[in-house]
């Protein structure tokens, strides 16, 4: 059954289902064949037959509250479930990672003549037949505002990698338009695929204060669903935009349900109470007794996370690539994907999620060997001293890992890794901080000895990742960008510029493949498993689609509807 | 009298003051601030965090910052919140309903089972009832209003299906019955602590003035054992409890908080929760705030009350 199926191919897990390991083998050559299949199975998992018009309404879970609406201002994950609803984006990119056309005509290439050669000269063509909420006509003045809005200094934009280097926008017709890069730089295709939302300008050039107007509480877009009320802290309701130019909206109402307990929330997917249960989904404590309940259908999708131990390459020990290499062997990462988190995730040796197209195969393969690390450890001049900590010219090898204190996976992942590093001679303790502490300066000034954490490192489907491993980056040395690791390496700098003025994608493919074996290597982060995100999903309810190039799955709610 | 109200009311106001220095500086002193969520997430870089952190004014000495916020709030003007830019009057309002008609509810169930209870109990002092009413008080008092939560969830809806799992309304129904209908777990569970309390304290206050003189002399004189529990003995013995109601509403807003996130409640004791963990300070302090004046305006008129029924206390 074409709904049945969950990201690249991978069956939902029903009544009846695979076990754990038969899931997991369905998983693997479902990830092994994405390259092969992408197109076919993104055809199998479209809607087959949804109504005529707008019929019923879907209750959507979220753990966390959506809180604004303003689509270019800084928002976290779940802003993004109403922005995806409310909005369009110039081109988005679907779950097999191509780049689809929504207000634009056509997605800009050099052969079709939107892209210069030199990758310097952009020109889009768009709809005319695109009406915002309120009636008015979309036009190429509204993207144009939207650019400028971006790179306002008045106005609090989330951010504005890829968008100051726009220049001289140019409105050639109502339907078309033109700029140009001060320099070539192709992650903008994804940027502006991502969560570039495009906003009115004939509402928001008449605010006195961008960042403060009716319309952050009552947005108005283009998108299939028009806001309708916000209750805070309980829901928020959206109503099918029945002049939405591309495919649906099926149902009439989408209600998005704020439970921020997840053990209450999975509670009321159980009594029926919501229809989906998204963001961060159902606790993997929970799978198992999901997959049972009648009348649900349980998804478990990778995500473009990345969980891993982020060294601080700053800090005396992790500063030796030997350490790092001694301590990544001495994991037992298959026990702690099994123990803890039931076997859902799979091992990865990439930033790089595995479906992505610049993922790079045939990275060296972690193995979990104690043995070896000892023997690397001792090759390497750390010597066992009291206590059987090791230590090298009067620097113990022994340090602290921190992560978000209440998370209580991480928490006894972290009693499983003092167990295996003790095993070694390297001394862990852990430094927990709740969230608010842990991500501000404790994390961003690289304060850190160790943290256990969840990155996704994509800018949407790009894997240029210059804010994260670029030398320029260190925001403890004054860089522009998040490398809280503090790695520094010249060839990884040169990739990385290389990357981002490669329009070929062949190119990209070789030149981001290389980054990744430099990183692997180099062990810049020690990682663990790809992301995961299991969602349930009300029997009945058609057109899921996980899309690992968004940070959240219930993008395409238009594409929804009840069988 | 008039003295005395003045004199509180100014001692209220300094009060007040004094927590708004110390809450305001312990959250903005507390590491993290309301950009570290962008952090992690990797949609800004450092120098857009950098860049919002001077726009929203973050970046200026912290008594600077508290005298402007100090100073717009005198004139009613208490900030806006970077969640959602709403205005904090209005962020409050918003959930301020739903915790009082939790709240009030839950009072009303504590305020006469409690009292009922108590009187019964200091009644039939060291009965059966009494001892199982004491009991029962020590495990109400005794249970985490969270487990008891999850528990009712998990009897109520999950097993028996009677009640809803959580929420205020049925979204697209919202009827008085559907209300109740929400309303009746969250208010049982918040009501249970409070219950014990009123109990307690109802039977204490009873026990003291059936032991009192008047009410010998009233039995002695032959009067009806209604009349005395009625007029005589229960007037006194309530008015003890203008103290206990006007004290309650710190307790009350604590397990309100608990409530509300267990069962979906949209009310202000999530909102502070979550504003804390996005380190909202405009919520936060104006909620702080809003309580704080809450408690003090409780305790005043309690203060205030008693002064009334009771001359002497005026005088001390």
């Amino acid at each position: 059954m074409a709904d049945d199926m969950g990201k690249f191919g991978i069956e939902a897990v029903r009544l009846g289902s695979p076990n754990r390991r038969q899931f997991f083998q369905l998983g693997a050559g479902a990830a092994a064949g994405w390259s092969l299949a992408g197109s076919a199975i993104a055809q199998t998992e479209r809607p087959t037959n949804p109504p005529d018009k707008p019929r019923g309404q879907v209750i959507a879970a979220l753990s966390q509250e959506p809180t604004v609406f303003h689509p270019l201002m800084p928002g976290i994950e779940v802003d993004q479930g109403v922005w995806w609803q409310v909005f369009s984006l110039l081109w988005y990119i679907d779950p097999e990672g191509n780049f689809v056309p929504d207000l634009a005509r056509e997605v800009p290439t050099i052969e079709n003549g939107g892209l210069s050669a030199d990758g310097l000269t952009w020109k889009i063509k768009l709809r005319n037949d695109v009406k915002w909420h309120d009636g008015t006509p979309f036009t190429a003045e509204d993207v144009k505002f939207s650019l400028e809005l971006i790179n306002d200094s008045n106005f609090r934009a989330r951010s504005r990698v890829g968008h100051s280097l726009v220049k001289d926008i140019k409105v050639v017709a109502a339907d078309e338009i033109h700029w140009r890069m001060e320099a070539p730089y192709s992650p903008y295709m994804s940027i502006l695929g991502s969560l570039t939302f495009i906003v009115p300008k004939h509402i928001l050039e008449k605010v006195s204060d961008p960042n403060a107007s009716p319309f952050h509480n009552a947005p108005v877009g283009t998108g299939p669903f028009r806001w309708g009320e916000r209750v805070p802290g309980d829901h928020i309701l959206l109503n099918a935009h029945t002049g939405y130019h591309g495919k649906g909206p099926y149902v009439e109402r989408v209600v998005f349900k704020y439970i921020p307990d997840l053990t209450v929330l999975y509670t009321q997917f159980r009594t029926g109470q919501v229809d989906y249960t998204g963001l961060q989904g159902i606790l993997p404590n929970f799978v198992q007794e999901a997959k049972t309940l009648k009348g649900r259908k349980i998804f478990v999708s990778a995500t473009s996370s990345v969980e891993h131990i982020a060294p601080n390459l700053e800090f005396g020990p992790f500063a030796d690539r030997a350490v790092r290499e001694a301590l990544y062997l001495a994991i037992n990462k298959q026990a702690i994907i099994d123990a803890l988190y039931y076997g859902l995730p799979t091992q990865t040796e990439s930033f790089v999620p595995q479906q992505a197209w610049s993922f790079q195969q045939g990275l060296p393969q972690h193995k979990y060997d104690p043995a070896k690390a000892n023997a690397l450890l001792d090759a390497a001049g750390w010597v066992r001293g009291s206590g059987g900590v090791r230590e090298k010219g009067g620097v113990k090898l022994e340090f602290t890992n921190s992560t978000t204190s209440g998370n209580a996976v991480r928490e006894q992942t972290q009693q499983l890794l003092i167990q295996d590093w003790r095993a070694i001679g390297a001394a862990m303790r852990v430094n927990n901080m709740p969230a608010a502490v842990i991500w501000g300066d404790f994390w961003q000034q690289s304060k850190f000895n160790s943290v256990l954490v969840s990155v996704n490192f994509m800018l949407g489907s790009d894997p240029d990742v210059t804010p994260r491993f670029g030398s320029g980056a260190i925001p403890a040395k004054g860089g522009r960008g998040y490398n809280t690791y503090q790695y520094k390496n010249p060839e990884a700098d040169r990739l990385l510029a290389e990357g981002a003025k490669q329009f070929d994608l062949g190119q990209r493919k070789t030149t981001y493949g290389d980054l990744q074996k430099l990183i692997r290597n180099d062990l810049a982060i020690l990682p663990m498993f790809q992301g995961f995100i299991a969602e349930g999903v009300k029997e009945g309810l058609q057109g899921f689609r996980p899309n690992i190039n968004t940070s959240i799955n219930c993008w395409n709610i238009r594409e929804w509807y009840w069988a | 009298m008039a003295r005395y109200v003045v004199n509180r009311l100014a001692q209220a106001v300094m009060l007040l003051v004094i927590v708004s220095a110390i809450g305001f500086a312990l959250l903005h002193l507390a590491p993290g601030g309301p950009l570290s969520q962008f952090a992690v997430s990797g949609q800004m870089t450092q120098e857009d965090l950098d860049r919002v952190t001077r726009q929203l004014g973050l970046d200026r000495p912290l008594p600077i910052q508290y005298l402007d916020w100090f100073g717009r709030m005198l004139k009613g003007d208490w900030g806006k919140s970077y969640r959602d830019g709403e205005a904090v009057l209005s962020v409050i309002s918003s959930h301020l309903g739903a915790t009082l008609e939790l709240m009030a509810t839950a009072t009303i169930i504590a305020v006469l089972l409690g009292c009922w209870i108590g009187i019964l109990g200091a009644l039939r002092r060291y009965s059966l009832f009494d001892s199982l009413a004491t009991v029962g008080a020590m495990i109400a008092l005794s249970i985490p209003t969270f487990w008891f939560g999850l528990v009712t969830i998990y009897v109520f809806s999950v097993k028996l299906g009677w009640l809803p799992a959580g929420n205020r309304q049925t979204i697209g129904d919202g009827s008085f019955l559907d209300l109740l209908h929400h309303l009746i777990a969250p208010a049982m569970v918040l009501a249970l602590v409070e219950t014990a309390m009123w109990g307690r304290f109802m039977r204490s206050s009873m026990l003291e003035v059936i032991n009192q003189d008047y009410i010998r002399t009233a039995r002695a004189k032959g009067m009806p054992e209604w009349r005395i529990l009625t007029v005589h003995a229960l007037r006194n013995a309530l008015l003890p409890m203008i103290t206990v109601a006007g004290l309650q509403f710190p307790t009350l807003l604590g397990g309100a908080l608990v409530a509300e996130t267990v069962f979906t409640w949209p009310g202000m004791g999530r909102l502070f929760l979550d504003s804390i963990g996005y380190r909202d300070y405009p919520v936060v302090m104006g909620i702080l705030m809003f309580s704080a004046t809450m408690v003090l305006i409780g305790s005043l008129l309690a203060d205030i009350l008693y002064a009334v029924v009771d001359p002497r206390i005026r005088v001390g």
